[in-house]
């Protein structure tokens, strides 16, 4: 029995741009995959920062002048962002999974929604910390 | 080249993907523990980054925290091996693709080894 020719079948074009206008959907879906992605470059930071830390005073001092600059700062405040935003999307997937809440005009909704409450929860976050 | 296995006998339970629903399926267990997970590392982590080294060393020497961050970096990169392996699959085709993932998979296995004997390390 043949098997199914595999060769030239049709891919599905690039949308966006010319072809499709990007909505609050599709752009809260991209930026999902991209804040997940991102992530990487705070967590190498972090995983620096507590091998440092356990191997003494020393190697702390480097890892700690690290994350603790200015660019520490822009990576850790980013990456705290991209973490609250990746949860926030990543429950909305979990929800979407149960069938919930899959009307177009919800789902727009849902996407201004986590899009707006990963800087309440990022502004949150530092306040917390700040204060405590 | 001709199969003798019938085109349902080779879909069946399988999918497109040739592993089914598994993949899909472990990331939508770890995400829901990264939903526990993620909020109790953030203000973990974030009230120990920035004291001194005695500090710090003290702080991450405590079983909670030692437990917390390790969990979430298990967790955190599993997810992110699984994640990461999709986009490849998504913009990457042939030799290429393969390459790319098992670089990914080795490079997240090495970043989540190197802190789990980080947190060992502090812990013990």
């Amino acid at each position: 029995m043949p098997d199914i020719p595999r060769g030239n079948r049709p891919l599905s074009p690039f949308m966006i741009g010319p072809h499709y206008r990007l909505q609050w959907t599709s752009f809260s879906s991209i930026l999902t995959r991209i804040t997940g992605n991102a992530l990487i470059v705070g967590t190498v930071l972090i995983v620096w920062w507590l091998l440092a830390a356990s191997m003494g005073p020393d190697a702390f001092a480097t890892a700690d002048a690290v994350l603790r600059s200015w660019f520490g700062d822009l990576v850790l405040l980013g990456s705290l962002w991209a973490l609250w935003y990746h949860t926030l999307a990543g429950i909305r997937h979990l929800v979407w999974s149960t069938g919930r809440f899959m009307e177009i005009h919800v789902a727009e909704t849902l996407g201004k929604a986590i899009f707006g409450g990963s800087f309440v929860l990022t502004i949150l976050t530092v306040l917390i910390l700040w204060l405590v | 080249m001709a199969s003798y296995t019938t085109a349902r006998k080779r879909a069946e339970n399988l999918g497109a993907s040739g592993d089914g629903t598994h993949h899909h399926w472990t990331n939508i267990v770890t995400s829901v523990a990264l939903v526990v997970l993620i909020p109790l590392f953030v203000f973990t982590f974030g009230s120990i980054l920035g004291r001194p080294y005695a500090e710090a060393a003290l702080a991450l020497s405590n079983p909670f925290v030692a437990l917390v961050i390790g969990l979430t970096l298990l967790v955190g990169l599993v997810h992110f091996r699984h994640g990461v392996q999709v986009v490849l699959e998504d913009y990457a085709h042939g030799t290429p693709r393969r390459l790319m993932i098992i670089a990914a998979i080795c490079a997240t296995y090495a970043i989540l080894a190197a802190g789990l004997l980080a947190v060992a390390r502090l812990a013990f």
